[in-house]
C-alpha cells in the first residue's frame, strides 16, 4: 500500500524533474501574483527534509510579508489562506492577525469568509485588534446575506472576550428571536458563549427562551437545550424556574422515540440520537434533587430504557445517557435496579467502546448503589485481564472500589497478580490502591504484612516513598510479628537489592530485630539458621551494592549500629565498618558514621539505651497543641531536633512563625517537613540531645537517635487517627473546593469522612500549576483553630510540574469532635522561575459536609 | 484557570502524524499546540484498531478530565478531545457524522482533499461544531448550507480561480508518469462503511 504522505509515492513523484520545474516558477521567478494556496501545498510536500520545508515556507513567508506591505487588496485573502495552512503545520502565522481583520471589513463574502476563520486560528484573546473587529461583527450580524450573519455568529460565539460579549449580546439576542433557523440555532450556541464570559447577561436571554422549544427544526431544539442547559447549570434560580419546561422536553422526547421513521434525522434506524441524549441531559439537570420533576421524567426514561434498539452504537449510546440520568434524579427503586442491570449488560457486550463507558459509569455510582454493582464484580475484576489499558485502568479503578471486609481476600488476590502482570503506567496507582486497601480491610496482621511484602517484592520500584515509613510502623505494632516479619524480610533480599523500598524497609527490620533473626525464632514458619556475620553480610552488600541509593545506604548503616547492641560477638566489626564510613563522601553517611563513632567512643556507656528496640506506638490522648513531622522515611536527622520529650511539647521556631501567623494561642499548628528539607545544622545536635537525654534521665519512649523519623515520633498522634482504620464506610458526595489558586498555582481539597467516625475529615488537597515552569521545594502548611487536630501525611513531590502535567498530593486528617465549622490557614512556599515564593491564605469556603 | 465544558480541540492526522486539521476551541500557545498535536498522535498511535476508542486525555490538554475520542480511518485519524460535556459514545457518532458529510462534499473524500481544501474541510467543520459546542448532527442541512455558500464564493470569483477540483488535477497530471509499482487505486483512499454506522 502507499503511503500517501511519508517515505514511498508522493516523494518520488516530488523529485521527478519536470514537477520541479512546475513549481519552481511558482516559488523562484515569481511573478507578481503570488503563488495560490494549492501549488503551495504541493511544492511544500515535495520537500524531502523537514529542514527543505523550513527553508520553502521561510521563503514564501518572506512573499506573503512584502505582499501585505504592499497593500495588496486582490491576493490578501489568497496569502491569509496560505498563512493558515503553515499554521497549521506549526509555523508562526501571527503576522497575518491584522490581514485577517482587513479581510473581515472587506465586502465579499468570499474574503469575509476566510478572514474570520483566521481571526480564530489566528487571534488570541488578549488582541488589541479584538476592539477593531467588534464594529465589523456587529455590522455583520446585521449584514442582509445570512452566510454573513452565520460568519459572524460563528467567530463570536468562538472567541468574543468579555468586552465583545457584553457589545454585541443585544444582537445575539435578537437573532435568537428570529425565524430563520440556520441563524437561530447558531445565535443559542453564540448565547452560550456570551452567558460564558459574561454570566450577569444571562438574564437577558430569558425572555427568548420562551418559545425555543416550540421550534420545529432539530438544529435549533439542539442548541436551544445547550442554551436551557448552560443557564441552569450555572443559576439555582434559572434551574427552579426551567423545572416547569420538564412536560415539554418529555413530550420531545417520546415523539422522538415514537414518530417512526423520518428521513431528515434517521440515524441507523433511529430517530435524532443526539437530540435525544441532549435531552437527556437536560432531563437529569433538571431533576437532580427534586421530586416532582423526577416523577414527572419516570416514565418516559423507563421507556426508553426498555424501548431502545441496541444492536448499534446509536442506540447504546442513548441507553447509557439514561441510565445516568435515572442513576442522578429521584427515580423509582426499580428504575435504578432496570439501570444497573443494563450497565452490567453493556459489561459483557463484545465491542468494547460500551464496556469500557460501563466501568466508567458503575465507577460513578459505585457509592450510591454499592450492593448492586458488587453483583457485578467477578464480570469486572474480568475486565482487568482485558488487553485494553482504558479498560485496564477503569476495571482497576473499579476493583478498588468494591472492596470491602467480605472479599477482601479474593480481592486482594486478583489485584496481586495484576500487580505483578500489569503495564508499568498503573503500578504505583495499583500499589497504592493495595495498600490502602489492606490498611483498611485487613483481615489479620499476618495477611496484612505478607500483602504488603507482595507489593513490595512484585512492584517494589514502582511503589511511592511513603509506602515505607508506613509499612515500618505496621510492623513495630505487629509485636507478635517481628521474629516472622524479619526472617521473611531477610530472605527476600538475599541476592537482590534493586528494589529500594523492600531494601529499606528490610534493613531497618534487621536493624531493630536482628537478635529474634539470629536466634532462630519462628513460630509462623520455619525458622532459618544465619549467624551474626551472615547477617552483617548482607547489610555490607546493600552499602556498597551501586543499586543502592544514598537513602537506603543511611538505613543500612543505621542497621547495623543497631545490631551493635543486638549481636553479641561482632560489635568489633562494627565498630570497624561504622569508622570506615567517617570518611565516605555521601555526606549523609559520613555524617552518620562520624556520630555513631562518637556514640562507640564517647558515650558508649548510653549506647545501648539508645538503641533500645522502638516501642510500640500506643494510642495516647493528649489534649495539648500537638505537632508532627513527616518524612518520606529520608534518614535525614531531623528528629535529632524536632522532637519534643512527650511531656513538655516546644513547637520549633518554624511552629511559632505559623502560630504568630494565625495570630493568637488557640490554634494548633502543624509542622510538615518537605521532603526534600533538611536541617540547617546537624552536627551539634547529636550532643544536645545527648545531654538534653542525660537531664531527662532518658525515660524509654526517648526514641533512638538513629531511628527512622517517622517511627521515632513519641506516641503523640491523634487519639485513633493513627491506628484505626479511618475509610471504613466513606462518606462521599462532600463538593470539593478550590481552596487557593493564584500565580497559576492551584491547590484543590477533596473530602473523605468515615460514617464511622464522623468527628474525622480527610482532607486531600491537589496542586497544581498552570504556568510554563516548575515550582519546585513546594511546601504546604497548615493550621486549624485549637478545637480540631490536624494531622499533615507527607506530600507526593516537592515539585508541582509546570502546564499541569501533575499535582502534589498530600492528606490532611482532621479530628473535629465538636464539629465546629472548619477553617484553615494555609502557608505556601515554593521556588519559581528562579525567587522563592511564599504566601499565606485563609480558607474558610469548607463546603458544610465537611464538618456538620 | 477555569475552563468552559465544551469540546476541547478537534484534531486530524495521517498515519505519519502529518496534521491535516488542528482545531482548539481552548487557547493554547502555538507550541503547545503542536506538542499536543505529537502528543496525540502518540497516544493514538500505539494503540490497536481493535481496542475501545477512548483515552485519558494527554497530559497537556488537561489531564484525565479529558478524554480522546477518536476513529481511524484508513489513513486518517480523527481525534475529538472532550469533557464531561460531551456523550463519549455520542461523540463517536458525531466523528461518523463529519466524516461522512465530508464524503458527500468531496465526492469519496481521500487525504488529499483533505490536504489541497484545509479551508473548505475548516468551513464543513464550522458547520457541525461551533465554539466547542454540536450545532449540526443533520448531513443534508449541512451540504445544503455548505453548496449555498459554495456557490456564493463562486460567484465572486472563488478564492484564487484555481480548478476547482486541484486534487483531479494532481491525479491527471501524475498518472501517466506514475512509476508501475505504485498502486493508482489508493490515492483515492474511500472512507470504509460510510453507508451505516457502527
Amino acid at each position: 500500500m502507499v503511503h500517501l504522505e511519508g517515505n514511498s509515492g508522493w516523494r518520488k513523484i516530488g523529485s521527478w524533474p519536470w514537477i520541479v520545474k512546475i513549481y519552481s516558477k511558482g516559488i523562484i521567478s515569481r511573478m507578481p501574483a503570488p503563488i495560490r494556496l494549492r501549488e503551495l501545498i504541493r511544492t511544500i510536500r515535495t520537500a524531502r527534509t523537514q529542514a527543505e520545508e523550513r527553508e520553502m515556507i521561510q521563503k514564501e513567508c518572506a512573499a506573503i510579508r512584502s505582499s501585505f506591505r504592499e497593500e495588496d487588496n486582490t491576493y490578501r485573502c489568497r496569502n491569509v489562506a496560505k498563512l493558515l495552512y503553515m499554521h497549521m503545520l506549526g509555523y508562526p502565522a501571527h503576522f497575518g492577525q491584522l490581514e485577517c481583520l482587513k479581510l473581515i471589513a472587506s465586502q465579499k463574502f468570499t474574503d469575509k469568509r476566510i478572514g474570520y476563520l483566521g481571526a480564530m486560528l489566528l487571534l488570541d484573546e488578549r488582541q488589541d485588534v479584538h476592539l477593531l473587529m467588534t464594529n465589523c461583527i456587529k455590522n455583520d450580524l446585521n449584514h442582509s446575506t445570512q452566510y454573513v450573519q452565520g460568519l459572524a455568529l460563528c467567530t463570536l460565539g468562538c472567541m468574543g472576550s468579555s468586552e465583545m460579549c457584553r457589545d454585541l449580546a443585544g444582537e445575539v439576542e435578537k437573532l435568537l428571536k428570529t425565524s430563520n433557523s440556520y441563524l437561530r440555532k447558531k445565535a443559542a450556541l453564540c448565547a452560550v458563549h456570551v452567558i460564558r464570559k459574561v454570566p450577569e447577561l444571562m438574564e437577558m436571554f430569558l425572555p427568548a427562551t420562551k418559545n425555543l422549544l416550540n421550534e420545529k427544526n432539530h438544529g435549533v431544539l439542539h442548541t436551544s437545550v445547550v442554551l436551557l442547559t448552560e443557564m441552569c447549570e450555572r443559576s439555582p434560580d434559572m434551574l427552579a424556574h426551567f423545572r416547569k419546561l420538564v412536560p415539554q422536553l418529555v413530550r420531545i422526547l417520546k415523539n422522538l422515540i415514537m414518530s417512526g421513521y423520518s428521513p431528515e434525522h434517521d440515524v441507523s434506524g433511529i430517530s435524532d440520537p443526539f437530540l435525544q441524549v441532549r435531552i437527556l441531559r437536560l432531563l437529569r439537570i433538571l431533576g437532580r434533587n427534586d421530586d416532582d420533576s423526577s416523577e414527572a421524567m419516570n416514565d418516559i426514561l423507563a421507556q426508553v430504557a426498555t424501548n431502545t434498539e441496541t444492536s448499534k452504537n446509536v442506540g447504546n449510546a442513548i441507553l447509557y445517557e439514561t441510565v445516568l440520568t435515572i442513576m442522578d434524579i429521584k427515580s423509582e427503586s426499580g428504575l435504578r435496579v432496570l439501570a444497573i442491570n443494563i450497565l452490567g449488560r453493556f459489561l459483557l457486550n463484545n465491542d468494547k467502546n460500551i464496556r469500557y463507558v460501563a466501568l466508567t459509569s458503575l465507577l460513578k455510582t459505585v457509592q450510591t448503589d454499592h450492593n448492586a454493582v458488587q453483583r457485578h464484580r467477578s464480570t469486572i475484576v474480568d475486565c482487568l485481564k482485558d488487553l485494553d489499558v482504558s479498560i485496564k485502568r477503569r476495571a482497576m479503578e473499579l476493583s478498588f472500589a468494591l472492596v470491602n471486609g467480605n472479599n477482601i481476600r479474593g480481592m486482594m488476590k486478583e489485584l496481586l497478580y495484576f500487580l505483578d502482570s500489569c503495564e508499568p503506567e498503573f503500578k504505583a496507582d495499583c500499589a497504592s490502591g493495595i495498600f490502602l486497601a489492606a490498611e483498611k480491610y485487613a483481615p489479620s496482621k499476618r495477611w496484612h504484612i505478607d500483602t504488603i511484602m507482595r507489593v513490595l517484592t512484585t512492584a517494589g520500584s514502582y511503589v511511592r516513598d511513603d509506602a515505607v515509613p508506613n509499612l515500618i510502623q505496621l510492623i513495630t505494632n505487629s509485636v507478635e510479628m517481628h521474629a516472622y516479619t524479619v526472617q521473611r524480610l531477610y530472605k527476600a533480599i538475599l541476592g537482590d537489592y534493586s528494589q529500594q523500598p523492600l531494601v529499606q524497609v528490610a534493613a531497618w527490620c534487621i536493624g531493630e530485630y536482628g537478635d529474634l533473626l539470629v536466634s532462630g525464632q519462628c513460630e509462623e514458619e520455619e525458622p532459618i539458621q544465619v549467624t551474626e556475620d551472615e547477617v552483617l553480610d548482607i547489610l555490607e552488600s546493600v552499602l556498597i551494592s551501586n543499586m543502592s541509593t544514598s537513602v537506603t545506604r543511611g538505613y543500612a548503616l543505621t542497621a547495623i549500629m543497631k545490631l551493635s547492641t543486638r549481636f553479641t560477638c561482632t560489635v568489633n566489626r562494627i565498630k570497624k565498618v561504622v569508622s570506615i564510613y567517617g570518611s565516605s563522601i555521601d555526606v549523609e553517611l559520613q555524617q552518620r558514621a562520624v556520630e555513631y563513632n562518637a556514640l562507640f567512643k564517647k558515650y558508649d556507656h548510653m549506647r545501648s539505651a539508645l538503641l533500645e528496640r522502638m516501642p510500640v506506638m500506643e494510642k495516647v490522648t493528649t489534649n495539648g497543641p500537638t505537632e508532627i513531622v513527616q518524612t518520606n522515611g529520608e534518614t535525614d536527622p531531623t528528629p535529632l531536633e524536632t522532637k519534643p520529650p512527650p511531656s513538655g511539647p516546644q513547637p520549633t521556631s518554624q511552629a511559632n512563625d505559623l502560630l504568630d501567623l494565625l495570630g493568637g494561642n488557640d490554634i494548633t499548628p502543624v509542622i510538615p517537613t518537605a521532603p526534600t528539607s533538611k536541617p540547617a545544622s546537624a552536627g551539634g545536635e547529636l550532643l544536645d540531645l545527648l545531654g538534653d537525654i542525660n537531664l531527662t534521665g532518658a525515660p524509654a519512649a526517648a526514641p533512638a537517635p538513629a531511628s527512622v523519623p517517622q517511627i521515632s515520633q513519641p506516641p503523640f498522634l491523634l487519639d485513633g487517627l493513627s491506628s484505626q482504620p479511618l475509610f471504613n464506610d466513606i462518606a462521599t458526595g462532600i463538593p470539593s473546593i478550590t481552596a487557593y489558586s493564584k500565580n497559576g498555582l492551584k491547590i484543590e481539597f477533596t473530602f473523605e469522612r468515615s460514617n464511622t467516625n464522623p468527628s474525622v475529615t480527610v482532607i486531600t488537597i491537589q496542586a497544581s500549576n498552570s504556568t510554563e515552569l516548575d515550582m519546585t521545594d513546594f511546601v504546604f502548611q497548615a493550621a486549624v483553630p485549637k478545637t480540631f487536630q490536624l494531622q499533615l501525611l507527607s506530600p507526593s513531590s516537592s515539585i508541582v510540574p509546570a502546564f499541569n502535567t501533575g499535582t502534589i498530593t498530600q492528606v490532611i486528617k482532621v479530628l473535629n469532635p465538636q464539629k465546629q465549622q472548619l477553617r484553615m490557614r494555609i502557608k505556601l512556599t515554593y521556588n519559581h522561575k528562579g525567587s522563592a515564593m511564599q504566601d499565606l491564605a485563609e480558607v474558610n469556603n469548607f463546603p458544610p459536609q465537611s464538618w456538620q | 484557570a477555569w475552563r468552559a465544558k465544551k469540546i476541547q480541540a478537534i484534531l486530524v492526522f495521517n498515519n505519519h502524524g502529518k496534521p491535516r486539521l488542528v482545531r482548539f476551541y481552548q487557547r493554547f500557545p502555538e507550541e503547545i499546540q503542536q506538542q499536543i498535536v505529537r502528543e496525540t498522535f502518540h497516544l493514538v498511535l500505539k494503540r490497536d484498531d481493535n481496542i475501545c476508542n477512548f483515552l485519558e486525555g494527554g497530559s497537556l490538554i488537561g489531564g484525565s478530565d479529558y478524554k480522546l475520542i477518536y476513529r481511524h480511518y484508513a489513513t486518517l485519524y480523527f481525534v475529538f478531545c472532550v469533557d464531561s460535556s460531551e456523550s463519549e459514545l455520542g461523540i463517536l457518532d458525531l466523528i461518523q457524522v463529519f466524516v461522512e458529510t465530508l464524503d458527500k462534499c468531496f465526492e469519496n473524500v481521500c487525504e488529499l482533499d483533505l490536504i489541497f481544501h484545509m479551508d473548505k474541510v475548516h468551513y464543513i467543520l464550522q458547520e457541525v461544531v461551533m465554539g466547542g459546542m454540536v450545532l449540526e448532527t443533520n448531513m443534508n442541512e449541512i451540504v445544503a448550507q455548505i453548496e449555498a455558500q459554495n456557490r456564493l464564493e463562486k460567484s465572486e470569483g472563488g478564492l484564487s480561480a484555481a480548478p476547482a477540483r486541484a486534487v483531479s488535477a494532481v491525479k491527471n497530471i501524475n498518472l501517466p508518469e506514475m512509476p508501475r509499482n505504485i498502486n493508482i487505486g489508493d490515492l483515492n483512499i474511500k472512507v470504509p462503511n460510510l453507508s451505516q454506522f457502527v
